[in-house]
């Protein structure tokens, strides 16, 4: 097939929200699911003379990520006005950066084995959100809740090859912003949002083809299957003789294709000029080397030193790296513990299942990390067996009480008591007289039998080990 | 003393101390005002909105606190203001048909500032539409006539705040001047106005028509009102991030009436061939004037004056543009019929907006466009540069400017209304002082054969508001100009 000639050439623009409790330019709430235009006030709405005046958290988040990106700080950068109609956007115009972002150049590195892969960024810029526009039957409404929400625009160069690529360009930078604090990139909430330029051309060659921009896109999943989509259309106009149209498309998700956009819907000129009403935005370098010092660990750095440090393999660290919570957690559970391996494998079981089946972060559907490490450490020090541990585990979950005292309530603890297990062995043995000789007499295959008897007659609780030691000898005679 | 049907008459300073000493009270001296409204503005058209049943109800809230003693400088004083200012409650129009219905949830800052000291507003002045204009006729409420001749405009934009105060419908008013659109309509009605440094005063909740040049300020029928005005005006906001957080002087105190050495440019830029041969014999007598009190004067130059008007145009409008473009009848104001929101957009803007708005859109809109944007606006923006250095520099050998307001005295009503550039002519002396961003103060220097007022500007270095309102103050106590009252 003559697909295999081309190759894609593909950059993204992903929009996300900022972690700020409020907006970029008001006062008003961020929080997400409230009732229509609850979060409002005059400034958010475009009333007749307010002025927007800059939310510094905004900043700071941004320059988080611009550090967690590699990104060059601007000292000072200026904000734009950017203008085009539509119901949704109060102003009019919306404050963004153009001329000077607040972060350029950088990269993300993508997670993967052999050479490392780089995607490198253009920049990185700060600006608000929209309202949102609902269309019924005979008339449209608009709720500005998210109007003036704070975002940053993190903007690559076209250095993404596959669906594939994007796809975990996209799930990287999404690690990041959560690891950071910077945003919680929920997709499906319009929190994390992507826009995707695309253009194919023979391997090989080294200029680009045209490029088509697809908007629209709220899932990962939907970035592949659009990029795929628009690839294969590409090629396909190019092989037939065809040239591809410089337009916008808007992914349907219900036909899973792209459409291109009517040309009143994107036809812009956006006429930027300086934001007079607000001050250039400077960035003072302690501000820059306060944030850089307070930069937790990112994803690239700790899956390296999961695998380096525990061992483990590439898909355990990416379980237990994929949300800082998780990777949190596992490593508050450690310490003390012989086996970082016994750790990783009950949090990646047992605590993301409460936690996956309860829908709760974490931090709320299991017990404190230090009673799971105490629970563990019980299973090591042979206190208690493993299907014991998970017994107590589930009921930790609903009591909230300790790792002790819910070992204790159920009777969990292990017996290793010699004197009792042997007793136990004496009564069996004498109990199970034929057996014995069979067992004496070659059939060693009893011997699981004979530990059975034993478990059942010590309530399940004494430890095997000891009962498998004391018996062989017994046998023995 | 001042019967009672006249203590509209009275100066801020004056009624102040009578109020205090409860001479007078505040709803008398409101209820004077609005009698006073009553009487003239029907041949004025200076108010677009009285606020009658508020204002009494401020007044009798003033009096409550005055009878306590603790009352601050402005309490029981009724005011104009433009109706450019958003008022809590109050129907705010800016002068347009797209604004006719909206009433603000909110007080702009100034207007929270007069209201905490217990102001008194009377009502919303008349305006160009959206402050854009020189002469008050670009208003959707019809024009607003000058006092001393009522077949001639009263300036603009805040055209109807300058007449209010000359009509003594109310004893000061608060104006913008975004060009010149306080200093020219002081100059034409024979009040004193001031327009602040840029930042010194909030914006915030003035309707925005060029955001980096508006700036807020006082009419008054005396240097030192105005000067009491700004004191309450003046000062940071966290409202507004462009707003200074300067400490704001006792302007009041700085009116020592001492010009001795002050060093006064003149710039040979600003005494142009076809003005007013009156206005410029007026100027210079007052010049004269200040050299008998022990001033200097200096001759200097602004050499890029020639350009201001130019770059005013560009700058102006391309921010009006993005300032304007939120009327679009989703949210308040004027909503056309329409089948969908492009419709809904264009129409409202049609029907709501008036021939000058219009014009300045475009204007704005194509200055910004894809490919003109180097050409123009950028290119505007290098001239106001070179405006602001022109001054830096002039200000190393002289202390204070002094200038005509405008080329002419009040021109007839309709007289340029078919000719937007020699309309624009009008703001030539003022509209450097905007985009330098400088303080300018006007005042009646004298009256031309047809007794119409004839106005000077002092201009200073940014924050100097006290060096140009002692200046001014001097050269009123002199005494070398005596003011007419407009016989209405
Ligand atoms: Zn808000």
């Amino acid at each position: 097939m003559s697909h295999d000639a081309y190759e894609a050439v593909i950059g993204l623009e992903v929009h996300t929200h900022l972690l700020t409790r409020s907006k970029l330019f008001c006062g008003c709430s961020t929080e997400f699911g409230r009732g229509p235009n609850e979060n409002v006030c005059p400034v958010c709405m475009g009333m007749p003379g307010v002025l927007p005046v800059l939310n510094r958290h905004a900043v700071e988040l941004a320059v988080r990520t611009g550090i967690a990106a590699n990104c060059e700080i601007a000292p000072r950068s200026i904000f734009d006005r950017k203008s085009y109609f539509y119901p949704d956007l109060p102003k009019n115009y919306q404050i963004s950066q153009y001329e000077t972002p607040i972060c350029k150049g950088g990269y993300i590195e993508l997670p993967g084995d052999g050479a490392a892969r780089r995607v490198r960024l253009v920049r990185i810029h700060i600006e608000e959100d929209a309202g949102k526009n609902i269309h019924e039957a005979n008339s449209s409404l608009v709720d500005f809740n998210r109007s003036g929400v704070p975002l940053v625009e993190i903007v690559s160069e076209p250095d993404i090859r596959s669906a594939e690529e994007a796809g975990a360009y996209l799930r990287e930078l999404r690690d990041i912003l959560r690891y950071i604090g910077a945003s919680d990139g929920r997709m499906e909430e319009g929190s994390f949002r992507c826009d995707v330029n695309v253009s194919v051309r023979k391997k090989g060659a080294s200029e680009y083809g045209v490029k088509t921009e697809i908007k629209n896109l709220n899932s990962f999943r939907f970035v592949e299957k659009a990029i795929e989509h628009e690839v294969a259309r590409q090629i396909e106009v190019l092989e037939s003789g065809g040239k591809v149209a410089q337009e916008t498309h808007l992914w349907d998700p219900d036909r899973e294709e792209t459409r291109p956009m009517r040309s009143k819907e994107f036809a812009n000129d956006y006429r930027y000029f300086p934001e007079p009403d607000l001050p250039p935005l400077v960035v003072p370098p302690e501000m820059i080397d306060a944030i850089r010092s307070s930069m937790p660990e990112l994803p690239a750095a700790r899956r390296a030193r999961y695998a380096r440090d525990y061992g483990l393999s590439a898909y355990e660290v990416g379980v237990l790296t994929a949300e800082k919570d998780t990777a949190d957690y596992f490593e508050a559970v450690l310490p003390g513990l012989k086996n970082a391996r016994t750790a990783a494998n009950w949090v990646m079981t047992e605590v993301l299942r409460v936690s996956n089946e309860s829908g709760k972060p974490i931090a709320q559907a299991a017990p404190p990390a230090s009673e799971v490490r105490a629970l563990l450490k019980m299973v090591e020090d042979q206190q208690i067996s493993l299907n014991a541990a998970k017994t107590a585990f589930a009921a930790m979950c609903k009591s909230g009480k300790s790792a002790d005292a819910t070992v204790a309530e159920l009777g969990l603890a292990q017996v290793s008591d010699e004197g009792a297990i042997a007793a136990a062995c004496d009564k069996v043995i004498a109990a199970e007289a034929g057996k014995v000789a069979e067992y004496r007499g070659g059939r060693d295959k009893l011997f699981g039998f004979f530990v059975g008897q034993v478990m059942k007659a010590m309530g399940g609780k004494a430890n095997p080990k000891v009962i498998n030691e004391i018996l062989k000898k017994k046998l023995a005679g | 003393m001042a019967s009672s049907s006249e203590l509209n008459r009275l100066t801020i300073a004056e009624a102040s101390d009578r109020l205090r000493r409860r001479e007078i009270s505040a709803v008398e001296l409101t209820r004077a005002c609005l009698d006073r409204i009553a009487a003239v503005d029907s041949r004025l058209n200076a108010f677009i909105t009285v606020t009658e049943k508020e204002a009494l109800e401020q007044a009798r809230a003033a009096d409550h606190r005055l009878s306590s003693g603790q009352a601050p400088a402005l309490c029981g004083i009724p005011l104009g203001i433009k109706d450019i200012y958003c008022t809590s409650g109050v129907r705010t129009t800016c002068a347009s048909k797209i604004l006719e219905t909206f009433v603000p949830p909110f007080d702009a800052t100034t207007i929270a500032k007069l209201r905490a000291e217990g102001a008194v507003f009377v009502g919303k002045t008349n305006m160009d539409e959206f402050a854009m204009g020189s002469s008050t006729e670009n208003s959707a409420f019809g024009p607003t006539m000058n006092p001393h001749d009522l077949t001639r405009v009263a300036g603009g934009s805040s055209g109807g705040s300058a007449a209010a105060v000359a009509a003594d419908e109310c004893l000061a008013s608060l104006g913008t001047d975004t060009g010149g659109s306080i200093r020219e309509p002081a100059s034409f009605c024979g009040v004193v106005g001031i327009k602040p440094t840029y930042s010194r005063v909030s914006r915030y909740g003035v309707i925005a028509y060029a955001s980096s040049l508006d700036q807020v300020g006082p009419f008054a029928k005396t240097v030192r009102d105005a000067a009491i005005l700004l004191r309450a005006l003046a000062g940071a906001d966290p409202r507004d991030s462009t707003c200074s957080a300067r400490p704001v002087p006792d302007y009041e105190r700085a009116l020592t009436a001492e010009v001795k050495g002050l060093r006064i440019g003149v710039p040979r830029e600003y005494f142009v061939e076809g003005m007013q041969p009156e206005v410029e014999s007026s100027v210079r007598a007052a010049l004269k004037q200040y050299e008998s009190m022990g001033a200097k004067t200096v001759e200097i130059s602004l050499p890029h004056s020639s350009y201001a008007i130019a770059c005013y145009y560009i700058v102006a409008t391309a921010e009006a543009s993005a300032n304007l473009a939120r009327y679009d009848g989703v949210r308040y104001g004027l909503r056309a019929a329409a089948e969908d929101n492009i419709e809904l957009n264009e129409k409202t803007r049609e029907q709501g907006f008036g021939a000058e708005v219009k014009r300045r859109i475009m204007l704005g809109t194509f200055a910004l466009s894809a490919g003109y944007y180097d050409a123009y606006y950028l290119k505007a923006m290098k001239v106001r540069t070179l405006i602001r250095r022109d001054f830096e520099q002039a200000f190393q050998k002289c202390d204070v400017i002094v200038t005509p307001v405008a080329p002419t005295t009040a021109f007839r009503l309709g007289e340029k209304m078919s000719d937007p550039l020699t309309m624009y002519l009008s703001d030539i002396f003022t509209i450097s002082v905007n985009l330098a961003g400088l303080p300018g103060l006007a005042m009646p220097c004298g009256y031309d054969g047809n007794n119409l007022p004839i106005g000077m500007q002092i201009i200073g270095p940014q924050f100097s508001e006290d060096a140009i309102l002692r200046a001014g103050d001097a050269f009123e106590r002199s005494g070398a100009v005596t003011l007419r009252r407009p016989a209405l």
